[in-house]
């Protein structure tokens, strides 16, 4: 659906992207997370077809952006809600949208139906008639989300969809994403909101400049270190930890009354090594997971920690 | 090209302009002022009772029916930086490029959105003008002084190459200036060589008849070709996005 290959955009000797490659399915979400400046509008930019790449290859459905005939029809397939809204703001919801619609050469009855349609599911369909300068940051984010999906586009670009939002509105628009991808639309989505990544995309890249790792919010999050398990003592004491390494060869790390120890599976070595903390007469307080989390792979991978 | 999309462009700012006083007193009260004002100012200054000869009524005439044209270049100005400035400071710039649309497109919709307005209020108010002055001169002259072929130069060459010139204008300033009444404000100088003509009219050097006012126009429409170039170099969408300040 969406192809990029050693992509590369220039701003004079500046590179802003850097030689990426990624590929994102039909239905897929797809999470780009990266700091400020790390060229995720660029790259959407590129896709879009608004500006030109500097190297690579970029395809959407097949359709090359850097081929004049081919940027029509992709902006046809596509929807793009920018990172600014841009709607006009003496006009109103529906004309917004109406406008819209015969931009992207929808019928007038298409048009209607899409419009009804979009702005009831999010809620907005009763203020179709007030100009959206009135409106609230998230009714203006909800316009801009139906503005880009009033052709009924087979791919969405989101660029930073829930930012200044407060957390009910991006509530709103994350579950709008979710609804939009039950209808087997494909997401590409700008963000730097780990939380919400982790939440509702499929597959995550992280992006500095360079494409630094491409997977599934889960096999980021693997990527950093294995399974963990941590068990809180009362105290530890050198008998357990004795006990402890003569049981398991593998790191164990003493965190003031916390030891936490690499384990492959956790299912037949955790009871085996609470067994042995509490033969060697340790009481134990709890025993937990300890999971790396997206905040952890992002970090790592955009050279932060 | 499509020209409907530029029709709809067009159709969207005429809207938005509905919603704008400043953009509603330039294009309705200021024709409005200079058709009845300056045919008021013969009326009092007594074309009737003979205070100003019927020699020296044409070149005056002349002169007062060239004030649309300053008009014209001054009102496109006034709603080419809505349009195009306004755009960049709704930050609407971007959706819009991302839809199925050329630039050319786009443009053209821009042209139509600010040189329409501005010259069918030019053009009633050149009509109320002719109207009233003909009423107040024709004792004087014997004669219904328009329509003539100054006026028809004046009113189909000259006029709307110069608010051509304002949309032209307003691109390439599109892509400097951030605010509307800067823009506005750096259009308006666009009205300097026109009044230089009016001046140099008014004081006999140059008179306003067809000749002059075809050489006026030819000159007009050379600028314009110029500037119509700079100006489609000047909107491309990768231009806007990654140069526009």
């Amino acid at each position: 659906m969406i192809d990029a290959e050693n992509l590369t955009r220039m701003f004079g000797d500046v590179k802003a992207v850097d030689n990426i490659t990624f590929h994102v399915d039909k239905g897929e979400i797809f999470g780009f997370l990266g700091p400020n400046g790390a060229g995720k509008t660029t790259t959407v930019r590129m896709l879009c077809c608004l500006i030109s790449k500097t190297a690579g290859e970029a395809h959407i459905n097949g359709y090359d952006v850097s081929n004049e005939k081919d940027s029509l029809k992709i902006r046809k397939l596509i929807g793009l809600v920018p990172d600014n809204v841009g709607l006009y703001g003496e006009l109103s919801a529906y004309k917004n949208l109406d406008f819209y619609g015969k931009l992207y050469e929808c019928s007038e009855s298409q048009r209607k139906e899409n419009i009804k349609r979009l702005l009831g599911m999010l809620g907005i369909w009763d203020k179709r008639d007030v100009p959206v300068g009135t409106f609230s940051k998230g009714m203006k984010q909800k316009i801009a989300i139906a503005r880009a999906l009033i052709h009924d586009p087979e791919i969405l670009f989101l660029d930073e969809p829930t930012v200044n939002l407060d957390p009910e509105s991006s509530k709103i628009v994350r579950d709008f994403i979710l609804e939009l991808k039950k209808d087997n639309k494909t997401i590409f989505l700008n963000t730097h909101n780990l939380d919400e990544a982790q939440r509702i995309c499929d597959k995550i890249g992280i992006l500095n400049t360079k494409l630094k790792v491409i997977g599934t919010p889960k096999e980021l999050e693997e990527s950093l270190w294995g399974k963990k398990t941590v068990i809180q003592l009362e105290q530890v004491t050198d008998s357990i930890l004795k006990t402890l390494d003569s049981l398991i060869s593998r790191k164990i790390v003493l965190d003031k009354n916390r030891i936490i120890i690499d384990v492959v599976n956790p299912e037949i070595e955790n009871p085996e090594i609470v067994n042995a903390v509490v033969g060697a007469g340790g009481h134990i307080q709890y025993v937990t997971e300890l999971s790396p989390t997206l905040e952890d792979a992002y970090l790592k991978f955009v050279g932060k920690n | 090209m499509k020209l409907w999309k530029s029709w709809v462009i067009a159709t969207k700012d005429f809207s938005i302009f509905r919603n704008k006083k400043s953009v509603i007193y330039s294009v309705v009260l200021l024709p409005l002022l200079f058709s009845i004002g300056l045919p008021l100012t013969i009326g009092v200054s007594g074309s009737d009772n003979g205070s100003i000869p019927a020699s020296a009524l044409p070149p005056i005439l002349n002169s007062f029916l060239f004030f649309f044209v300053i008009l014209a270049a001054s009102i496109t100005t006034v709603i080419a930086s809505y349009s195009l400035i306004g755009e960049k400071v709704q930050k609407s710039i971007e959706p819009l490029l991302a839809t199925p649309t050329t630039d050319s497109e786009i443009l053209l919709g821009k042209c139509f959105a600010s040189f329409l307005p501005s010259i069918i209020a030019i053009y009633i108010g050149f009509i109320i003008f002719m109207t009233l002055i003909d009423q107040m001169t024709y004792n004087t002259l014997g004669y219904f002084f328009f329509p003539n072929w100054d006026m028809a130069v004046m009113m189909f060459a000259v006029t709307p190459l110069a608010c051509l010139l304002s949309v032209e204008l307003g691109v390439i300033l599109s892509a400097r200036v951030n605010d509307v009444r800067t823009a506005q404000q750096l259009g308006q100088l666009i009205i300097i060589p026109f009044f230089g003509i009016y001046i140099l009219s008014e004081i006999g050097f140059i008179t306003l008849h067809v000749n002059n006012l075809l050489i006026i126009s030819a000159i007009l429409l050379t600028v314009d070709l110029i500037l119509f170039y700079i100006s489609t170099l000047t909107f491309k969408r990768e231009e806007i996005l990654t140069n526009w300040k």
